[in-house]
């Protein structure tokens, strides 16, 4: 009996290792950049062409950094979700345009000039967030995807809950969902925003 | 004879046209050999975050070329080996690095497998003992091997001495 015993032992201690490893998603990578301040950057915002946005600017607030692209199919699937958010007024959104144009595989970028590009982005950008609704506070657009690298964006969208002194707390790797938003995202921001 | 020296002129023939295409395919990014040999040689120690079974090396996901051109600015600024790889792993973790770094977190996958194999070692060093000991070696009576040849048909051998 003792005999059937260890291997038996051995398999199920096998299984429950091949259950976890299952039932993880490789594509979630933690970052390291949780507990880290949010890197600096400054970008062009969207609407207003004469604008600049750095991170600094919303210090003292909670606030989500969403990343978004209207190539960007999971943002499809995500955006009803943040629209919604917006409107109760949960939270400051400020989306971040990744790649808009250069992250089209239908376009060329390489042939565009710069002037060109930033023209295609804000018109692509601006007619999807008319199109699917406009949750976020301002969008910046990070056009050649630097502030992305940064920010360890791997994936779009991702989204950073970011602290009143600018700290990233929380990276939400692919869309945001219910449940995600119910269970981590709100109570943390519902903590942050008690503490000075 | 013939046909090796002609199938070997047509290669060499192949190979003159379609080299300089792809040198000139190439030049935009690799202008520098020096740089680009600096690249492949980080770079495929280095993971893509995309294709993650690719290196960035090999990858042609967007993001490893953007990646690959942050290297190459990196190198450019006269960063060390160790700085560009720092620099990735700020931003995407020790996963990018395909030879994950030794700290307490890692100890297990370093030396998990060598602790399995030495405790399998040991099992098995111990369970061999315990058989030698317990398990008498097998030896027949004269009259046992006297049945066992007559079963078997075969003349008896002649008797040993110590028997």
């Amino acid at each position: 009996m003792k005999r059937f015993l260890i291997p038996l032992g051995l398999f199920l201690v096998l299984v429950v290792f091949l259950a976890i490893g299952l039932n993880r998603d490789p594509h979630e990578v933690p970052s390291p950049l949780v507990g880290k301040p949010a890197p600096d950057f400054k970008l062009t915002v969207l609407a207003s062409p004469d604008k600049q946005f750095t991170p600094a600017d919303m210090r003292g607030q909670v606030w989500l950094l969403n990343v978004w692209a209207s190539w960007c199919v999971s943002c499809r699937a995500e955006h009803p979700l943040l629209v919604a958010f917006a409107k109760q007024g949960g939270l400051p959104i400020v989306g971040l345009n990744y790649k808009e144009v250069r992250g089209d595989g239908g376009i060329d970028a390489k042939k565009l000039s710069a002037d060109d590009e930033l023209t295609l982005t804000r018109q692509r950008a601006g007619a999807w967030l008319s199109q699917h609704g406009d949750p976020y506070t301002l969008s910046v657009l990070d056009m050649d995807g630097r502030v992305g690298i940064d920010y360890g964006v791997y994936g779009v969208p991702e989204t950073y809950l970011i602290d009143k002194k600018g700290v990233i707390r929380f990276k939400q790797i692919g869309p945001i969902t219910p449940e995600s938003l119910e269970k981590k995202i709100l109570p943390l921001a519902r903590q942050l925003a008690t503490e000075s | 004879m013939i046909r090796t020296a002609l199938i070997a002129l047509a290669s060499a023939l192949t190979l003159a046209t379609v080299a300089p295409l792809q040198a000139a395919e190439a030049t935009p990014m690799a202008d520098n050999p020096v740089v680009e040999a600096r690249l492949l040689a980080i770079s495929e120690e280095l993971r893509c975050l995309v294709c993650q079974n690719e290196s960035l090396a090999a990858s042609r996901a967007e993001l490893a070329d953007d990646l690959r051109r942050e290297v190459r600015k990196l190198i450019h600024d006269g960063k060390t080996d160790a700085e560009i790889r720092d620099y990735l792993v700020a931003r995407y973790g020790d996963f990018v690095l395909y030879r994950p770094p030794v700290k307490p977190s890692t100890w297990l996958l370093w030396f998990g497998p060598f602790v399995i194999l030495a405790g399998a070692v040991a099992g098995l060093i111990a369970y061999l003992r315990r058989r030698s000991t317990r398990v008498a070696p097998a030896t027949l009576s004269d009259e046992q091997k006297a049945a066992a040849q007559a079963l078997l048909g075969t003349p008896p051998a002649p008797p040993k001495d110590n028997a």
